[in-house]
């Protein structure tokens, strides 16, 4: 068995970090929830107590919000980890991921993928989330190349003027595009804002 | 890693104008420039500083955390009014508004009182900006007051951690006690508010510091601090001079210390022997000088007036 970090807790490693290793990223155990330290803010009167005052993200639902450390107070660490994994196929129930270096496969189920099930495609490769081994987030790439499944007929020669219609991607994800674009073509999306970037030439 | 400065150029040569505008002001006033060690074998026993510890062959010194304690050896020796531009220290102080090292102009005035003090910053400041700042004054109670709707003097701890709950939410309040609710309500719920320069004076005695108790209010200390958009400048006192009380104050810290799982330090003896001999009734004040040049030259992190930030 080749020796692995992606479980702590198998490991029975408990790592701990103080407020003054805090730093954007950092994944910490809050109330219970694995999140990410967003902004982390020293605040201190010259002659008075220090804190941390951080903004985190709770991965497992999203939300942001404030907390207050008095400075030297110690958090767990979060079993969190971001692993590259492409993307196989949804059964019905789970989306099915596999780590391309190891073949290891993780199923995520909808609250996991979340959002980012409008750019899923198979053979692509994701950044899954796994928090104590079990997949917890799903971001899609920057940009994803994907086909065009149904839209109004393109306009001929029209290339040049500002219009946009609604189109249907492959993966159920419907996004505005220029009037002269047709079925079957290939589109560049920014993930980010759902925008239409240009046609992929097959 | 780049070895280029922090700070920019112009900001760097800033810094060199407004040293010389210090020097120009302190020198048609009668005040001094002095030099003390960086290295003491004793330090502050403020349980909300930390030193950095540093050992030469064998014996522990710390850094300064502020040159006060022998700016006061200089006074109580006659020295007469007095002012320092240096380095302190102190570990674990690292943000947008702090560094570990970070430079002080403390100086210190025969005769005045902290109110006196307070004019003469007023003097400071306009002489530097080259032009007159408004400023207001208004005491720590009122300010609580005003602000977040506390009476200081009356409020109960289970209140002062509700307001906690209120103003700064996030935060295990039950873990505080009453100075740390206020330094926490202070710093976020009643500085951000504070527009332009403010003075704020008259501190409860628990955070007397080094500032004698007012004579006619023994609730508060003389001590006050300066204020610019929430970003604190300065600290000062009128200054204690009364040995016995600043040996019980070194032992209230160290005491604080112990509580807080920290090590005591000896108090400095030097310095208490030294308030034996005679300090003169004067009042001192710490600016921290690369917030102010943060405030002048309209910088909003401390890196951008460092040369070098490690």
């Amino acid at each position: 068995m080749p020796f692995s970090f992606k479980n702590m807790s198998e490991l029975n490693i408990m790592a701990s970090y103080n407020t003054s290793e805090f730093r954007s990223g950092l994944k910490i155990m809050v109330d219970g929830d694995p999140c990410s330290i967003i902004e982390n803010e020293f605040v201190k009167p010259g002659k008075g107590q220090a804190f941390s005052r951080v903004k985190i993200r709770n991965l497992k639902n999203g939300r942001v919000l404030d907390k207050t450390f008095k400075s030297g107070e110690t958090m767990d660490a979060a079993d969190v980890i971001d692993i590259e994994m492409q993307y196989l196929y949804n059964d019905g129930e789970f989306f099915h991921f596999m780590v391309p270096e190891d073949y290891e496969q993780h199923a995520a189920d909808e609250n996991a993928v979340g959002d980012c099930r409008l750019w899923l495609k198979a053979q692509d490769i994701y950044e899954v989330t796994l928090y104590n081994g079990t997949p917890i987030g799903v971001a899609p790439p920057n940009f994803v190349e994907l086909e065009v499944t149904e839209t109004d007929p393109g306009l001929k020669g029209d290339t040049a003027q500002g219009g946009t219609k609604p189109a249907t991607l492959e993966t159920g994800a419907i996004v505005k595009v220029p009037l002269f674009i047709e079925i079957g073509e290939v589109l560049r999306i920014d993930t980010r804002s759902s925008d239409y970037m240009s046609r992929v030439k097959k | 890693m780049v070895w280029q400065p922090s700070a920019s150029l112009t900001v760097i040569k800033q810094r060199a104008r407004i040293y010389r505008q210090i020097r120009a002001f302190f020198d048609v006033r009668s005040c001094f420039e002095v030099d003390t060690a960086l290295l003491s074998p004793t330090t502050n026993t403020d349980a909300n500083i930390e030193s950095i510890k540093a050992s030469n062959l064998g014996q522990t010194l710390y850094l300064q955390t502020s040159p006060e304690f022998a700016m006061k050896r200089l006074l109580a020796a006659g020295s007469g009014s007095i002012y320092q531009i240096c380095h302190a220290f102190r570990e674990g102080e690292k943000g947008r508004r702090h560094n570990p090292e970070f430079t002080l102009l403390e100086w210190y005035r025969v005769g005045f009182d902290y109110q006196q003090l307070m004019d003469e910053i007023e003097c400071l400041i306009d002489d530097i900006s080259g032009e007159p700042n408004q400023y207001q004054r208004i005491s720590y109670r009122q300010l609580v007051l005003e602000h977040i709707n506390v009476d200081i003097d009356t409020i109960k701890l289970f209140a002062l951690r509700q307001r906690v709950d209120q103003f700064v939410p996030g935060t295990l309040s039950s873990e505080l006690d009453v100075d740390q609710c206020l330094d926490l309500l202070i710093s976020l719920a009643i500085a951000p508010k504070i527009k332009g320069y403010v003075f704020v004076y008259d501190y409860p005695i628990s955070q007397a510091s080094l500032a004698r108790v007012k004579a006619s209010d023994t609730s508060v200390a003389e001590r006050f601090e300066l204020f610019y958009d929430g970003l604190e400048l300065a600290n000062g006192f009128s200054e204690l001079c009364d040995s016995p009380q600043q040996r019980n104050r070194f032992d209230s810290d160290n005491n604080r210390r112990l509580t807080l799982g920290l090590d005591p330090y000896p108090p400095d003896e030097l310095l208490l022997s030294a308030l034996d001999s005679g300090l003169p009734e004067c009042a001192g004040v710490a600016i921290g000088l690369d917030r102010l040049l943060m405030v002048l030259l309209e910088k909003n992190s401390i890196d951008q007036v460092l040369s070098f930030v490690e």
